[in-house]
């Protein structure tokens, strides 16, 4: 049979073919390509500047007290700018850095990674609907690949995306910290593949039996909100309540944000916990793509 | 027997335990023939199609194609068989070369290979003028003439198709059949197809089983269910006046002879032979014959017949379905 249909015998065949599928859709559809660059921009626009904490810190954001005798001008100035270090000195010591555009950029590209990873669990329901997903079934692709090659074309597009948010930010003020080199990059990247591959895994999980494109949105709208705020994306974890601070520290966003955080603005790198940081998220990606795999098994072949 | 290319004995598929869609059938393919599934939406048809393209496991029963066990050899399965879905699969982002090539990918066929296949089998469905612009632009006909291309990139010994026809106007019906056809021709394949179109299983298949709630009431060439209804019918009138019906009925062939309002209803086993035959015997006893008309009775009788209900009743029951899958159809075009 080898001889007459020339079939490879190799495992992962297909995989490069359905994860391009997925990314063709992406960037051959220049309406669906030119928004998924616009949107980082707004994102980082709009709620970078509107969410502009380092303002508050400014000699103008407060209003000079009244004393007897009344502050000469020199005073006046002297007092700006005590305000502003001690302003700077909350906001490094809040935000591991002075410029919250760059803490919250940080934020932005964890966020990216959510809401691309969502669609994933969209498109198997899609894939679905429309029939595609039982040909594909039909064919000698392994079912593993069927789930890896959605997992992966979520995170290129992500790291993608979150690419474009970084250098966006740049103009707009985002500033590297000391311990930064450009190597760092490379683990940025890296955290960013791992949350992905996690991420998608989960959503793809929780979808794998629908036919329903409701269940993936209603899916979507429980979990968006909830993972973006109880995570470290706008607003450190230290500073929020107790019970805040618990459900955080599992999410592994906060994880990914911290790290990349380190890597890109902190004034210091602590390697041992940076280790650790990517101890639990690459602990949370292999587990999610494993159940993601098993449950492709158990799933797809009803 | 070892020409049987699927063979399946009580396969049977119960859905939460409950639904019963598949009630152990039995029936074997030949090799080179093309065998259809009748009946209506909601009969089993698809079921059936899913167990043994292996992506549904059977409850109960065995199935085999190519003597490969649909449930423990499902890799070697895949690998010699292709589909042609019901549904609109191609990609409508992405040019029909594009997807052609993707399905090639799906059996780790290497570039080399299947480019060169591709572009035959483009050719063969004659859209090789448009293979290099987004589907999305393809009509109904064009992307079912794609799926059929799809279904062949791994040269499969059998193809099964699923409703190939739905909801094409009956002109690009007519013209998918011919291509289904040629593409038989050309490959020597085996086909295994489901359709609710009775014309569509009277013109395209060699046997057809008549599939209803889950079971198969009858198979059998088209010709003989027709026949097994107790023949064809011809009418004829004569000039002259008088009965001639003990003539007529001395005819071979001739199963039954009436005399209505001057013309002669007969019941014969194969109207086309009897006909000449009752010509031929009124001549040489110098009758003429004025008037002649056969009629062959259609599968619609024969699904009267075996189901007790009429094909289109049944059609409308499941009319909600179509309807569904129609509108899906529509949201994909944007």
């Amino acid at each position: 049979m080898t001889e007459t249909n020339g079939n490879s015998k190799n495992k992962l065949h297909g995989l490069w073919a359905l994860t391009n599928r997925e990314l063709k859709k992406w960037y051959k559809a220049p309406a669906v390509f030119v928004l998924t660059l616009i949107q980082p921009v707004i994102w980082l626009g709009l709620l970078g500047n509107a969410l502009n904490l380092g303002s508050l810190v400014s000699p103008d954001s407060f209003t000079p007290p009244i004393i007897t005798p009344p502050l000469n001008d020199f005073q006046m100035a002297q007092l700006g700018a005590y305000f502003q270090s001690l302003g700077n000195s909350i906001l490094g010591n809040t935000f591991g850095t002075t410029s919250y555009i760059s803490f919250m950029a940080v934020g932005m590209m964890a966020f990216t990674a959510l809401f691309t990873t969502m669609f994933s669990g969209m498109s198997i329901v899609w894939d679905r609907r429309l029939g595609f997903l039982n040909k594909v079934l039909s064919t000698p692709v392994s079912r593993a690949v069927i789930i890896l090659s959605k997992v992966f074309s979520a995170a290129l597009r992500a790291m993608f995306q979150a690419g474009i948010i970084l250098l966006i930010a740049i103009p707009l003020g985002f500033q590297v910290g000391l311990a930064f080199t450009p190597l760092n990059i490379l683990g940025v990247f890296a955290f960013l593949f791992l949350i992905c591959v996690g991420l998608s895994s989960l959503f793809i999980a929780v979808n794998i039996r629908s036919s329903r494109i409701e269940t993936p949105m209603a899916v979507m709208n429980l979990l968006n909100l909830p993972l973006t705020f109880a995570s470290s994306a706008f607003f450190p974890i230290e500073r929020m309540p107790g019970w805040l601070q618990a459900v955080a520290n599992v999410n592994p966003l906060s994880h990914t944000i911290n790290g990349m955080r380190q890597l890109l603005i902190n004034e210091t790198i602590d390697y041992s916990l940076l280790a650790l940081q990517y101890a639990y998220v690459g602990i949370f990606a292999a587990v999610l793509a494993t159940i993601g795999i098993v449950l492709s098994w158990r799933y797809l072949n009803k | 027997m070892s020409e049987d290319i699927i063979k399946v004995e009580g396969l049977t598929k119960v859905f939460n335990h409950s639904l019963t869609a598949v009630d152990h059938i039995s029936f074997s393919v030949k090799k080179g023939e093309i065998f259809g599934f009748l009946g209506p939406n909601g009969a089993g048809k698809t079921t059936t199609i899913n167990m043994l393209i292996t992506i549904l496991k059977p409850t109960e029963g065995k199935a085999t194609i190519l003597g490969s066990d649909i449930a423990n050899q499902s890799n070697e399965v895949r690998n010699s068989i292709g589909l042609v879905p019901q549904e609109y699969t191609a990609d409508d982002d992405l040019t029909g070369y594009e997807n052609i090539l993707l399905c090639a990918d799906l059996y780790g066929i290497p570039r080399s290979v299947s480019k060169k296949r591709a572009e035959e089998l483009l050719q063969l469905v004659e859209l090789t003028e448009f293979k290099d612009k987004k589907v999305q632009t393809y009509s109904g006909g064009m992307r079912r003439r794609l799926e059929l291309a799809g279904g062949l990139i791994n040269r499969p010994k059998v193809l099964f198709l699923d409703e190939p026809t739905l909801g094409l106007d009956v002109q690009t019906r007519a013209a998918t059949w011919n291509y289904i056809k040629t593409l038989k021709k050309e490959f020597g394949m085996t086909l295994f197809m489901t359709t609710h179109y009775l014309e569509e299983a009277d013109s395209l298949c060699d046997r057809i089983a008549i599939i209803d709630h889950g079971r198969i009431v009858v198979v059998g060439t088209p010709n003989e269910l027709k026949d097994s209804l107790g023949g064809d019918i011809v009418t004829l009138s004569v000039e002259k006046e008088g009965d001639i019906t003990g003539l007529i009925a001395g005819v071979a062939h001739v199963k039954e002879v009436k005399k209505e309002n001057g013309s002669y209803t007969i019941k014969a086993e194969s109207a086309e032979v009897a006909a000449p035959l009752i010509i031929e015997t009124l001549r040489k006893a110098s009758h003429v014959v004025t008037r002649l008309s056969l009629t062959k009775p259609t599968l619609n009788e024969v699904y009267l017949q075996y189901t007790g209900k009429s094909m289109r009743d049944a059609a409308e029951e499941s009319g909600e379905a179509v309807m569904a899958r129609r509108m899906m159809t529509m949201r994909r075009g944007h």
